[in-house]
């Protein structure tokens, strides 16, 4: 990168924000992927003024700005294949205003999800979304693959959490769309455009959130099933019986092994499926007897064995469990691929033997756990990267992948983004006429092609 | 692979294996104060790896990042893949050192440190200086008010001085003062020794009132930690075999140490010495053995103290007991079996200080931001004690202490016992 340059952008943001050596550099060059490219320059701003002249300098030189949190996303999205800058939020990472009167907090978009929500519960309020990755990413970077997670199923996504943005657009401006109202349909609802946008439209620097109350009891089962289909008969007797609990999540049984084999908590490995389910709600007895109504109707279903959590500890380890499955994939096998298809709930049993069928097929694992209520798969393709034949067998796998998710009337990411990874793909699962549009509107937000360039929609 | 094939460099599978999913970041006390991937465990790992796979030189700056890690363990144990991030930063300490050898460091760690005789004599005038009045003249006259901030931080890290070591008070044989159960083996640290050497007569005398004849041999030498610390694996080794042989003599029951980074040193003496066949059994014999003071005491019939110590106390985890040794139930359990105690838990009390060993010297701006955090966390329990069982966090929690101008002592847990017990006898 030109020395001119580092130069100007070490004036916005100090010495301190602009990193150029070697090390620098290479260690930016990742995200959850196994996917790497070094950018040219790191920079680290503080405030949205900086960013924006950033992005005015940027836009200038013509540089592609690739924007990051702390990079946990699993598609690629992060990667700066186009090199340029990499553009960190981290350090924008504070509570601007916790309005408690209309459970409204705004943030910097650096904000780890985690310490956010730590922060508002200090106040008896609570953000819902929760992607596994929760401690070690950002609100930014999940706004901008609109994050989902266990709990989504009652609650909503990341994007329906989001009042309002401040955004930095690729021309160096800032817009600030949304505000602190519920109800607002004055013009096109742009915060939504937004959301989801990996990067491509404009640079997420604050967010508006809606809040609600905290839930002070959850209680926790985990049901083990003899079949993925009587899990899957389960999950839509539930939510057919009018309850939804917090979270349905289906394990099976090469998934269970895995956590097993990383943690040691005493998971019973001879089970094909399970269902981890929690129940919140304000009151105990509620809450309480919304997981027994539960329990009852697991027992009609085919259970074969309901275990409640006994106390928070219990609970604790459940969702230890559930959140480590897949980093500990990788105990297994030195790489893996996760991938987030989603498809219609009664789906859900046609998809996994799709998938193992996939995994027999070519001979390389593939380990099922997912969102069962709401269809959100994530079956994970282990190999080694080392092994190119390997890789060739990948590829082949992941396109049968989506090809399942598309045949059952599916979609190719529910909640990770479509990044590099997913982007030869789109123009099969969306249609020409959707990418059409979807080309004109990154046209007419950046018409340089300097935010996040090669990424989400093809060219 | 860029280097020689003498040179010992970090197995495949430690680093290939890092899915990089970021986990590590949370609990990364230098990310955390820079919010900066090169300053995380991830980002470490990706150095080594891309150095050891030939993709990046082993650049001064590359070696740097290695030696900024605090090593407080934190990210080898949240890892679900079973990365150990912190190992590696040493490991690649040693990859580099043994390329470029540094020869101070010979001189440091395979000469003085290694020879107590050596180290006593070179921190002579630290004695000096404090039993000859002169650092009750410099603090009288406020002319430590007048040195470099560093400097000034340097010199309230120093605890009271002692007189003398206490290598040359201690008996060989400090027999137990009722009947004889155990026969204890007493590893005498460096900084025990020479600077908390309080805090280890204490040790012995609680050891022997609760049914240990405790056996101090003077001529083990430094544990082995600071010189791994800085790459010498390879002294490491030395140091062990010397421990080693000197306890085997002894019939022990136990080897207590009252420091928790000779502790968590002397555990892995096993693995070092693992593919050696000459000394992997007697290593994992020796390292077998190793008990924390705290730990010990919880397992034998312990004598409660009927004396009472009346303060609010809180305690501090030092990274090298609770990670390395998962010990940190029993010295909490000991400070709370005393009556008087009003005992009050930390925030984040297992978040690391940013001692380090000596962070404090080399990487002063890093250390004092994180033990900055730990003084918020301190101030916000309104403990007028706070213990831990580490001379290197206890030196970096007074420094902290005097920084903010704070009324908090800071001790030893086992301090607390042998003052409960001489109350007690006191009164009766």
């Amino acid at each position: 990168m030109d020395q001119q340059i580092i130069v100007q952008l070490e004036k916005i943001v100090g010495k301190k924000g602009v990193l150029t050596s070697p090390e620098d550099l290479a260690v930016y060059s990742y995200d959850g992927t196994f996917e790497e490219c070094n950018p040219d320059v790191v920079v680290l701003p503080v405030s949205t003024e900086q960013v924006s002249q950033v992005v005015k300098l940027a836009a200038r030189e013509r540089i592609p700005i690739v924007t990051r949190g702390m990079a946990s996303g699993l598609a690629a999205a992060s990667v700066p294949f186009s090199g340029g800058i990499a553009l960190v939020m981290t350090r924008m990472d504070k509570v601007i205003e916790l309005d408690l009167e209309n459970s409204i907090v705004h943030v910097e978009a650096g904000i780890v999800t985690a310490d956010l929500q730590t922060h508002v519960e200090k106040y008896g309020l609570f953000y819902p979304p929760d992607p596994s990755s929760i401690r070690h990413s950002t609100i930014g970077g999940n706004i901008a693959c609109n994050a989902g997670g266990p709990r989504c199923l009652k609650y909503g996504v990341t994007g329906d959490y989001v009042l309002g943005l401040t955004v930095v657009l690729a021309n160096g401006s800032i817009l600030k769309t949304g505000g602190k109202v519920i109800k607002d349909v004055a013009g096109y609802d742009l915060k939504s455009l937004f959301t989801g946008s990996e990067g491509t439209l404009g640079i997420i620097t604050e967010a508006l959130l809606k809040l609600t109350a905290k839930p002070k009891y959850a209680r926790t089962a985990l049901v083990e099933f003899s079949s993925i289909e009587d899990a899957s008969k389960t999950v839509n007797e539930i939510l057919m019986a009018g309850i939804v609990p917090a979270t349905l999540e289906l394990m099976d049984q090469t998934a269970i092994n895995c956590i097993e084999e990383a943690l040691h908590i005493g998971l019973p490995t001879d089970v094909v499926a399970f269902l981890l389910i929690e129940s919140d709600g304000v009151e105990l007895e509620t809450t309480t007897r919304e997981i027994e109504s539960i329990a009852k109707i697991c027992e009609k279903t085919g259970a074969t064995k309901i275990s409640l959590a006994k106390d928070e500890s219990e609970r604790a380890n459940l969702w230890k469990a559930r959140r480590s499955i897949s980093p500990s994939l990788a105990r297994l096998s030195p790489n893996k691929l996760g991938e987030d298809i989603t498809v219609p709930r009664n789906a859900i049993p046609e998809a996994v033997n799709r998938l193992k069928a996939i995994s027999q097929k070519y001979g390389l694992t593939i380990v099922i756990f997912g969102h069962a209520g709401d269809g959100n798969l994530h079956p994970n393709i282990l190999f080694d990267k080392r092994d190119p034949e390997q890789m060739k067998t990948v590829e082949l796998m992941v396109a049968e992948v989506f090809e399942v998710a598309l045949a059952l009337g599916g979609t190719l990411s529910g909640e990770h983004g479509v990044g590099t990874l997913k982007r030869p793909f789109m123009e099969k699962a969306l249609g020409e006429v959707s990418v059409g549009i979807q080309k004109k509107i990154k046209q007419v937000m950046d018409p340089l092609n300097i935010l996040n360039p090669g990424k989400v929609i093809p060219d | 692979m860029p280097f020689d094939k003498k040179i010992k460099i970090p197995n495949e599978n430690e680093y290939l294996n890092c899915i990089r999913c970021g986990l590590c970041l949370a609990v990364c006390p230098t990310y955390q104060e820079y919010k900066n991937e090169t300053d995380s465990p991830r980002g470490r790992v990706a150095l080594a790896r891309k150095s050891l796979m030939d993709e990046l030189i082993l650049s001064p700056n590359l070696v740097e990042q290695m030696y900024s890690c605090l090593d407080c363990l934190a990210c080898n144990d949240i890892c679900p893949v079973g990365i150990k991030p912190a190992d590696i930063a040493m490991e690649m300490r040693h990859v580099a050192e043994q390329i470029k050898p540094s020869p101070w460091k010979n001189v440091l760690f395979g000469k003085v440190i290694s020879s107590p005789d050596i180290l006593e004599l070179v921190t002579w005038p630290l004695r000096v200086y404090e039993n000859m009045g002169l650092r009750w003249l410099v603090h009288k006259l406020r002319i430590n008010k007048l040195f470099p901030g560093q400097l000034r931080d340097l010199e309230s890290m120093l605890p009271k001085q002692p007189k003398k070591p206490l290598r040359k008070e201690l008996p060989l044989i400090s027999r137990s003062t009722n009947e004889s159960k155990y026969r204890v083996g007493f590893f005498l640290g460096c900084a025990q020794n020479l600077m908390f050497s309080e805090e280890s007569a204490a040790t012995v005398r609680v050891l022997n009132r609760n049914g240990c004849t405790v056996i101090t041999p003077k001529e083990t030498v430094c544990c082995g930690m600071p010189a791994a610390g800085y790459g010498r694996q390879d002294l490491v080794i030395e140091h062990a075999k010397v421990n080693i042989e000197i306890f085997e003599r002894e019939d022990l029951d136990v080897i207590v140490t009252d420091c928790a980074t000779c502790g968590s040193q002397l555990r892995e003496y096993g693995d070092i010495l693992e593919n050696d066949p000459v000394w992997s059994e007697k290593a994992r014999n020796f390292s077998n053995k190793i008990r924390d003071i705290s730990e010990f005491l919880m397992t034998i019939p312990l004598e409660k103290p009927t004396g009472k110590f009346d303060a609010r106390i809180t305690y501090h985890d030092p990274c090298h007991l609770r990670r390395a040794q998962k010990v940190w139930k029993e010295p909490r359990a000991l400070i709370q079996m005393i009556d008087g105690v009003e005992y009050v838990e930390m925030p984040e009390a297992d978040w690391c200080c940013g001692s380090a060993g000596s962070q404090l010297i080399t990487h002063y701006e890093t250390s004092t931001h994180v033990l900055d955090r730990k003084m918020e966390n301190l101030k916000s329990t309104g403990a007028d004690i706070i213990a831990s069982g580490c001379p290197g966090c206890q030196m970096q929690l007074m420094t902290g202490i005097q920084r903010e101008g704070l009324n908090i002592k800071v001790i030893h847990p086992i301090q607390l016992l042998d003052q409960a017990y001489k109350s007690q006898d006191k009164e009766g």
